[in-house]
């Protein structure tokens, strides 16, 4: 047997990223402040991941290590996203982690390990390494929920997370069986081209399909498969539902872009339908069960699944009667959408966090009140990422919202668009309502804030990226069109 | 035309003004918040006064035109113009703001800065709807302008602020949001253009027309408020601060009625006609009944707030019975409403700053303290009420003019408002000014200072100028009123 040696350089980041993995571990083992070290070597290894992968966009797909992995626009712009959000998580979250002693070096290494995960997640062209990379991303963040062993509702959010995660795992997995047996290969472009010339068994493959939309659909939470969200966003340590609400959507995006657009487009007629359903419920459901919290995290996660709802809209708008001309725009607003979710679910989260102090978790809407009057410029913020998410123009929030309907306008589904933007108005109530208890209420406690300072400043430096993606939301929009244009 | 970009000139310096006086930080040094924010509304009424002097009356296009691409890969651009029908607006937005900032001065004690900086970045968004000639830059604008105002509404209105803000919020996003689809339906039937001009000269089929009619319907008449969706007003007048209600009664009002003519009538003129009745006979109730109903208000603001809608009722009026008198005469009329109603609510303002108390039960004999104050107050009702020779009574003949040409029992109907108008307006009058002083804390009451003297009379002056001579504002919307009404009249199908 011939044995070539694989090109390394198109997975280059990943390497660096397992490599430092290494090194993390090492140093985390053996130095004397560990934590310390260990922090300041993961947001290098972001850093450095980052650089990597930028000097790897340039346009060339690149295929390696058998075909099981690519190197294309798609997957360099997603992982520059995920760099990002997790750096930025990372900084917000390290005084609340300190405060409650789960800081270490362990928490660290997941985190890479779950941001190697994305990484490969989003750049697998086989069902193999796209399993593996879910799987990676998927452990860190169960053991990452549980970190907190002494608390008795993150706990119970872990295992919740697990159980349901592990089944969803079970059904993509299955899925992917079924597909491989109509198609005879596990490699995403082979597939592809199978299901064109028609050489697969169309019952097997409608069976493999179900399974595989079910699980990338636990993944994403969406309706009637969000049932972990929001109990695993009340219960885990909020800094890690800052992780879980941010950098994997870009990769469960990713994965669906894989998956549905780039191996079984040839059947997008079944799955938009799919979609259509899934996305619907979840923007009616997420939205009005959201009303009802008082906890600010839950609320924040019924308010991510009707956010999915509509990543899942743009989605199944690209392909309208076996025309596609529409994907491009369609998968690219939704792209922007997933880019802008996050961006504003880093900065919701950060305002808790910030809020939080040793001893105290900032997270019913009480702890938020009078906000206004403690301290302006995080109240400030917060509105600016309630009025984004409500779809309020001039911030990013409405941008994404625009492109999503007007992909969904375009492919003929009046309607929908219709019943998402009542949706949004019923959105509109909760997240003003957050609005309302910062600055129409008195606050009930007035120990003034106290914050580092790289975080004041991230904060806010997040909290102006929301209103000025939100005033020039040209370059966003077409970076995303223009990193899905080699994909399609 | 011009180099100097005037309108964009208009839109930003009060934002960026807002935004400088937010800066200034907390009420420690409030008079440095206080002081920018009045430069910074000087500064916007200094550059909109170049848009009526260098105004070309004789033209009905749009003039000050500015256009940059904005979001090429919808076809967003911002472009900016103006022609006889909003330039108006964008003065007197920028001149009320400057009322506002004045007539807040001493009131407001907390939170100045966000106070001050909220109008300020209201009244530059308000002046980019008026000049918006994009449909998406439109409803940016349309929309953002709700968060100033709620709040304003929320932080430094009365008891049961949130309540008022929360509704005045939805319901307004509910219209606009089916706008929204409009706007996104009307930008794939265009073949991928968001430009209101285009869309003027495009043709669309009958029930294209109505649907895209009734989403615009929906979301104006919200705003104006037209009869059965106008319940939010009075709330939200009654707990906004002074402030608050001046702006909303003077300019809020006024961008449902302007969408109607910049969207619905040249649009979907077909539609309109085929819907003309049914806004006509919502017109006439809001003029009608709610006159009925501000009569028997027992707070001023909530009286005034009716007395808005029934006022609002006739410009509708004015606008569907398609004939220039009528459209001119509800366009002087928003703009004397804008004067009137802005003068009402700052005299129950300067009222409330004395007593706490928006109860016309718990006045009477304010004339005998407030001489000064009941003399203009006096000119305020008059003009509320129609009188001649004050502004309100121009647009509402002109209006009734137009619709004895359409239908003699319509402008019978209407003109009812003259005699109910007088009678509400001028029964508070009586209530609240006249008679014997009966609650001790009036005979307490000092008349208004020189601050207080200054804005009302300056509004006083604007009343009764274009109350005797109304030309100079209907000189500038001739032309363009005569041509939107000839567009409307050539059927698109």
């Amino acid at each position: 047997m011939n044995f070539v040696i694989p090109d390394f350089y198109p997975a280059s980041a990943e390497l660096f990223v397992v490599a430092m993995s290494f090194v993390i571990l090492m140093v985390g083992t053996f130095a004397n402040n560990s934590k310390g070290v260990s922090y300041y070597l993961t947001q290098f290894t972001l850093l450095g991941a980052f650089g990597l992968t930028a000097t790897l966009m340039d346009g060339q797909i690149g295929f390696t290590f058998s075909n099981m992995y690519v190197d294309d626009l798609m997957g360099d712009f997603l992982k520059l996203m995920v760099y990002v959000s997790v750096f930025v998580a990372l900084l917000y979250s390290r005084r609340y982690m300190s405060d409650r002693n789960i800081e270490s070096t362990e928490y660290y290494m997941l985190v890479v390990f779950s941001t190697l995960g994305m990484m490969v997640m989003v750049a697998a062209n086989h069902f193999l390494t796209l399993y593996i990379g879910l799987e990676l991303l998927s452990l860190s963040l169960y053991a990452m929920v549980a970190l907190q062993r002494d608390s008795a509702r993150a706990t119970e959010a872990a295992m919740k997370y697990f159980v349901l995660g592990s089944l969803a795992s079970g059904l993509l997995l299955y899925g992917i069986s079924m597909l491989y047996g109509a198609t005879g290969t596990l490699e995403i472009s082979g597939v592809a081209q199978a299901i064109y010339h028609q050489a697969a068994n169309k019952t097997v493959l409608m069976f493999g399909l179900v399974f595989v939309v079910s699980g990338l659909a636990f993944k994403l939470g969406v309706v009637p498969f969000h049932m972990w969200v929001p109990d695993v966003y009340h219960g885990a340590p909020t800094s890690i539902t800052l992780m879980i609400a941010s950098a994997p959507k870009l990769a469960a995006f990713g994965m669906a872009m894989r998956l549905l657009v780039n191996g079984l487009f040839e059947l997008a007629d079944q799955w938009q339908s799919m979609l259509m359903f899934l996305g619907i419920l979840s923007i009616v459901l997420g939205n009005l069960a959201a009303i009802a919290q008082s906890n600010v995290k839950r609320m924040l996660g019924y308010s991510g699944i009707s956010h999915m709802g509509f990543v899942l809209l743009g989605l199944m708008s690209g392909v309208v009667g076996g025309d596609r001309h529409f994907a491009l725009n369609a998968y690219s607003s939704s792209m922007f959408y997933v880019v802008s979710y996050v961006v504003m679910s880093l900065a919701s989260f950060g305002v808790l966090l910030i809020l939080s102090r040793s001893g105290f978790d900032a997270e019913t809407l009480d702890d938020l009140k009078g906000l206004n009057k403690r301290s302006s410029w995080v109240a400030g913020v917060m509105a600016t990422v309630m009025f984004s998410m409500a779809g309020i123009p001039f911030f990013v929030g409405f941008f994404a919202k625009f492109s999503v309907l007007q992909a969904v306008v375009a492919a003929g589904y009046l309607w929908i668009a219709i019943l998402a933007v009542l949706m949004s108005l019923v959105g509109a109530f909760y997240y003003l309502r957050v609005v309302k208890v910062m600055f129409f209420d008195d606050p009930i406690e007035f120990s003034p804030l106290s914050a580092p300072s790289d975080m004041k400043v991230m904060l806010i430096f997040n909290g102006l990226a929301i209103a000025l993606i939100g005033l020039f939301p040209q370059w966003l929009m077409s970076f995303c069109a223009w990193s899905l244009l080699g994909s399609l | 035309m011009t180099d100097i970009p005037f309108l964009s000139l208009a839109i930003w310096v009060p934002i960026f003004g807002g935004i400088l006086t937010l800066a200034s930080g907390s009420d420690r040094n409030a008079s440095v918040a206080k002081l920018i924010a009045l430069v910074s509304a000087l500064g916007s009424l200094v550059v909109s006064i170049p848009l009526y002097t260098k105004f070309d009356a004789s033209s009905s296009a749009m003039q000050f035109v500015e256009s940059y691409s904005w979001i090429p890969r919808f076809n967003i651009n911002y472009i900016l113009g103006v022609d006889g029908i909003s330039v108006l607006f964008v003065l007197l937005n920028s001149f009320i703001t400057l009322i506002v900032v004045v007539a807040g001065w001493e009131v407001i004690r907390e939170k100045v800065a966000q106070y001050m900086a909220a109008f300020l970045v209201m009244s530059g968004l308000i002046n980019g709807i008026f000049s918006a000639l994009d449909g998406v830059l439109f409803y940016v604008f349309f929309e953002s302008s709700l968060i100033p105002l709620f709040i304003i509404i929320g932080v430094w209105g009365g008891p049961n602020r949130v309540y008022a803000a929360l509704k005045f919020f939805l319901y307004t996003l509910a219209g606009s949001l089916l706008m929204l689809v409009a706007l996104l339906y009307l930008f794939m039937e265009s073949g991928g253009s968001f430009s209101i001009l285009e869309w003027h000269s495009l043709k669309l089929g009958m029930d294209v027309q109505t649907l895209i009619f009734w989403a615009f319907f929906v979301s104006f008449a919200v705003k104006v408020p037209m009869f059965p969706v106008h319940t939010w007003l009075p709330d939200a007048h009654v707990e906004a601060p002074t402030g608050g209600s001046i702006v909303l009664a003077a300019i809020g009002l006024k961008l449902g009625a302007y969408g109607f003519l910049r969207f619905s009538l040249p649009i979907a003129p077909d539609a309109s006609h085929a819907f003309a009745p049914m806004i006509i006979v919502l017109s006439l109730i809001a003029i009608i009944y709610i006159g009925f109903v501000a009569l028997v208000q027992t707070d001023m603001k909530k009286l005034v707030a009716y007395s808005s809608i029934s006022h609002m009722g006739f410009v509708t009026l004015g606008f569907f019975i398609f004939n220039p008198l009528g459209v001119e005469g509800a366009l002087v009329q928003m703009i004397s409403h804008g004067f009137v109603s802005g003068a009402m609510f700052a005299s129950i303002g300067v009222l409330y700053d004395r007593m706490h108390s928006r109860q016309i039960s718990d006045y009477g004999g304010v004339v005998n303290v407030m001489p000064k104050f009941a003399a203009l107050f006096m000119l305020f009702a008059m003009a509320n009420s129609g009188l001649p020779a004050t502004s309100g009574f121009v647009g509402e003949f002109m209006i009734a003019l137009g619709a004895v040409q359409f239908n003699f029992w319509v402008a019978f109907a209407a003109a009812t408002t003259l005699i109910v108008g007088a009678a509400y307006t001028l029964w508070m009058y009586k209530r609240v000014v006249f008679g014997p002083i009966v609650n001790p804390h009036v005979a307490e009451l000092t008349d208004i200072d020189n601050r207080e003297f200054l804005f009302l009379a300056v509004l006083a002056v604007c009343v009764l100028a274009m109350g005797v001579y109304p030309f100079p504002v209907t000189e500038v919307m001739h032309a363009s009123v005569n041509e939107l009404l000839k567009h409307v009249a050539v059927s698109k199908l």
